[in-house]
């Protein structure tokens, strides 16, 4: 059945991929052909903005007034996402036309046939200029075994920033390493950093359950456990699919997450990243890891106590790296992590993968292309070099010409130097080969969402010690391999990795 | 055509008709609801338990669901999700095995007491095994995951929200109807006021709550400020958490039993109490030896409508806590969401299945053992 929709899909798109490619940019070009989707109404779903929904939600009424299409976005809370897109294709009832979401979910949508291949659509559509999406996004978040299923919205990388101001104060430099993220950390915690009299916080990292918490820890982890590329992979051996948490790198790196708590809000664990962005933004922290929200949310002039005084920089990283035979943390050399910088090996973590839209293969053909058109629609430069700059969408830079040109920063409040500082913070990880890629296997929302977030919810609650921690979510990823077959989720891994089996 | 024939024979099969009407009217006009409850209720349990013996996992062109026998109850009873479950279970001292030895005394007890009260069945028999055995179990569970480095699971938690939240709502809704039977001045108005929780959605009162309990930018924060409490973390404790919960619910439901207190209230005779009262008997007699008994088969009733209620709280914690810190504020209907969330609908069911048991057996023993007795013994 998977094959005839895909055949039937694929057929409908290549048919009608050069027409509704050309057709929507020839539509948006003129403003004149506003009948091609006339009575079209395409249901989109992403979760409760304001981020992400925003950007579609105002957008959609100028792409209704040029295409005749009419968008309706449905958002449901993040945490709702995966499931109600699941429930929603696999029992039949079709009620979404396409969704925005995490393309590392799209394995699950994928092979059961749920989402539309796009790839020829992508190839016939110059609005799109495709070759302007950074390749990660281009070959990893929008395809699957070499066949394009999602268009890229968002760009995401987690990185750290900071207070240059506190930094200046205290005379420390931008964090290299977890130790020195732990030292600011130390030093700035007590200390008045907006002017109100109060104490502040040396360190705001969302730990929230159950919300967008546990990609923290594999930022944090990164650069201890992955060295000699992106395709060592960081959650699982390469070789049969063990989980690479039971030795002394991810247990140094559950120990730097719960030191952070210490110079953290007294509720650290309760605050997701809509909590700890408004802490930063309000100038209460002097660090905080984060996606690329933080550098557009700083210059609203309307929310921001700190316009011009963040920096970021590439996630921190490690002077010692596993030794995956021994379990053991040892020394970097030029052999060790050949990919260090200045001695420091780093692994930039593509948290998320960036929001991107995915049609569904059960829609109708018109209401597809109509779809198909949206999401081009939203990712043309001309709308998402725009968007990319305002924080309250959500949408962080992807594109090559987001980043080769400030002028649209500029334009959008940073100072040039605050625009080069964050457009090169998220170039560093973008174009660092050692890069660590999410987890983008069958199911990863129970090994990362139920098993992962839990143990790191009860070790941060004091339920159990890091060595307990590190237990609960070795036995559960192996249960899930087991239940879900070893051998077919290692050929996963390998996929995403992008290495043979 | 001979008409004359045909109409008596018509009246007659008409009357036939009208008589067999009359014979199964009772039948005939249960039949839709037997049929909606079939529908609706029944087939939805069947499927889910059928469910919660299988894997779910996605497939080409839709999803399979494969057999896994009693794996799902095994993995939340003894496999990785006991401590999700049942909780962890800690060292348990002397005084946990006090409160163990001394609670299976009292359940001896208990049943030694029916078998030689001359009254014993079978039926009754086996309806207190199964209490018994549940009631022995809750006792050993409370003690181990309330000792020393023991921590709740999400029965436990439930647990606590249905017998310390439904204490805490049934007195002070009591209270409240008390004093609003009696004739002040504006009762009409707190009877209002009192009343209004009930018809706010409980997500709505979970984020109302959310907001007052956020002591350091929450609408309260002066006043939380002023006693020092600015920088209380009450989501770091697992016991504040819960006990945040409990309020917030507690916010809730205090009207539901209020308004059936105060109605059994008003519904007493009062020429019992003028002549109790005229006896000499205090506020405090006329309550116990009067009020209490008249309306204490009414307590019963909604206090169980309010426990089967209790078990299935999900917002609360959902919106508070997400269950946190840790999963100390989990409830078994938040734990099942979280598992069909992730597409463990199997494991989802065994826990939705494993709810049904211990509230059946809770609120069947409290009806036959509580309710039951109370009302013959006041009726």
């Amino acid at each position: 059945m998977t094959k005839t929709i895909k055949t039937q899909a694929r057929g409908r798109l290549g048919l009608s991929a050069l027409g509704a490619g050309v057709a929507m940019a020839a539509v948006l070009a003129s403003g004149s052909a506003s009948a091609q989707y006339d009575g079209v109404t395409v249901n989109v779903i992403t979760f409760t903005g304001p981020q992400i929904a925003e950007p579609l939600q105002r957008r959609a009424p100028d792409f209704a007034a040029a295409t005749g299409a009419e968008i309706n976005v449905i958002t449901v809370p993040f945490s709702d996402l995966y499931t109600r897109l699941l429930t929603d294709w696999a029992t039949g009832t079709n009620s979404v036309d396409a969704a925005v979401f995490a393309p590392q979910w799209a394995v699950d949508y994928i092979q059961p046939g749920f989402l539309v291949d796009v790839t020829d659509w992508v190839a016939a559509d110059d609005a799109l200029q495709e070759d302007d999406i950074a390749p990660f996004f281009r070959d990893f978040s929008q395809t699957f075994n070499g066949r394009t299923y999602m268009l890229t919205l968002d760009g995401d990388f987690q990185m750290v920033y900071y207070r240059t101001d506190v930094l200046d104060e205290l005379g420390m430099d931008p964090p290299a390493t977890w130790d020195d993220y732990l030292a600011i950390a130390e030093a700035a915690h007590g200390m008045d950093m907006n002017g109100d009299g109060e104490a502040d916080y040396g360190s705001c990292i969302s730990k929230k359950r159950n919300a967008q918490a546990y990609w923290a820890i594999y930022t944090i982890a990164g650069g201890y456990l992955q060295s000699l590329g992106t395709g060592q992979g960081a959650f699982f051996s390469t070789e049969d699919m063990t989980p690479l948490v039971d030795n002394d790198a991810f247990r140094r790196a559950l120990e730097v997450y719960v030191d952070t708590t210490q110079y953290g809000p007294p509720d650290e664990i309760n605050l997701d990243v809509g909590d700890t962005r408004g802490l930063f933004t309000a100038g209460r922290c002097a660090l905080t890891v984060d996606w690329g929200d933080i550098g557009t949310l700083a210059i609203d002039p309307d929310t921001s106590n700190v316009i011009d005084l963040v920096g970021a920089t590439i996630a921190p990283g490690s002077t010692e790296v596993l030794d995956r035979e021994t379990g053991e943390l040892v020394a970097c050399t030029p052999e060790i992590c050949p990919h260090a910088i200045d001695g420091v090996n780093h692994a930039p973590y593509a948290a998320f993968g960036g929001w991107s839209g995915g049609i569904n293969a059960a829609a109708d053909p018109q209401v597809q292309e109509a779809a198909y058109a949206f999401f081009s629609y939203m990712s043309q430069p001309e709308q998402s070099n725009a968007d990319v700059t305002v924080g309250i969408t959500g949408f962080n830079p992807y594109r090559l010409s987001q980043f080769n040109s400030i002028d649209n920063w500029v334009a959008a409040g940073m100072s040039e130097a605050a625009a080069e500082n964050y457009l090169g913070a998220i170039g560093d990880s973008l174009s660092s080969p050692n890069m660590l890629l999410d987890l983008r296997i069958p199911q990863n929302q129970r090994y990362q969402q139920i098993v992962l977030d839990t143990a790191l919810a009860r070790l941060l609650a004091g339920e159990i010690d890091i060595d307990q921690t590190i237990t609960a979510i070795h036995d559960g990823w192996e249960e899930i391999t087991d239940d879900l077959n070893r051998l077919e989720q290692l050929g996963a891994y390998h996929s995403a990795l992008g290495i043979g089996g | 055509m001979d008409t004359s024939a045909t109409a008596p024979q018509a009246l007659g099969a008409g009357r036939g008709m009208s008589a067999w009407l009359d014979r199964h009217s009772s039948k005939v006009f249960i039949l839709p609801a037997v049929i909606v409850i079939l529908a609706f209720s029944i087939f939805p349990l069947i499927v889910s338990a059928y469910l919660s013996l299988t894997r779910f996992r996605l497939a080409p062109g839709g999803f399979e669901l494969r057999w896994a026998g009693f794996r799902n109850f095994d993995r939340l009873l003894f496999g990785s999700e006991q401590y999700h479950f049942l909780g962890t279970f800690g060292a348990v001292g002397w005084f946990g095995w006090i409160v163990i030895l001394g609670g299976a005394a009292l359940i001896i007890w208990w049943l030694v007491r029916y078998w030689i009260g001359g009254r014993a069945r079978v039926v009754g028999t086996i309806g207190r095994l199964i209490t018994a055995t549940v009631a022995f179990g809750i006792i050993v569970l409370a003690t181990v995951t309330l000792s020393e480095g023991g921590a709740f699971g999400s029965l436990m938690v439930t647990l606590f929200y249905v017998t310390v939240g439904c204490s805490i709502q049934f007195a002070i809704a009591l209270g409240l109807a008390l004093l609003c039977a009696k004739p002040i001045r504006g009762r009409s108005f707190f009877r209002v006021v009192f009343f209004m929780p009930l018809m706010v959605t409980p997500v709505g009162i979970a984020y109302m709550f959310r907001m007052l309990a956020d002591m350091s930018k929450g609408p309260l924060e002066p006043i939380w400020s002023l006693f020092g409490f600015a920088d209380v973390a009450w989501a770091n404790d697992a016991w504040a958490a819960r006990m945040v919960v409990v309020i917030g619910d507690s916010w809730q439901w205090i009207a539901f039993i209020f308004i059936v207190m105060l109605a059994a209230l008003e519904s007493q005779p009062r020429d019992q109490i003028e002549a109790a009262q005229l006896d000499g008997a205090g506020p405090w007699q006329v309550f116990r030896d009067v009020t209490w008994p008249t309306i204490v088969p009414v307590a019963a009733t909604v206090m169980l409508i309010r426990v089967i209620e209790a078990f299935k709280i999900i917002d609360l914690p959902n919106v508070l806590t997400n269950g946190g810190p840790g999963i100390a504020t989990e409830s078994m209907t938040l734990h099942a969401f979280f598992a069909w969330r992730t597409q463990d609908l199997g494991g989802s069911a065994a826990i939705g299945y494993m709810l049904l048991f211990v509230a059946v057996v809770i609120c069947v023993s409290f009806f036959n053992l509580v309710v039951q007795r109370q009302k013959a013994r006041f009726t």
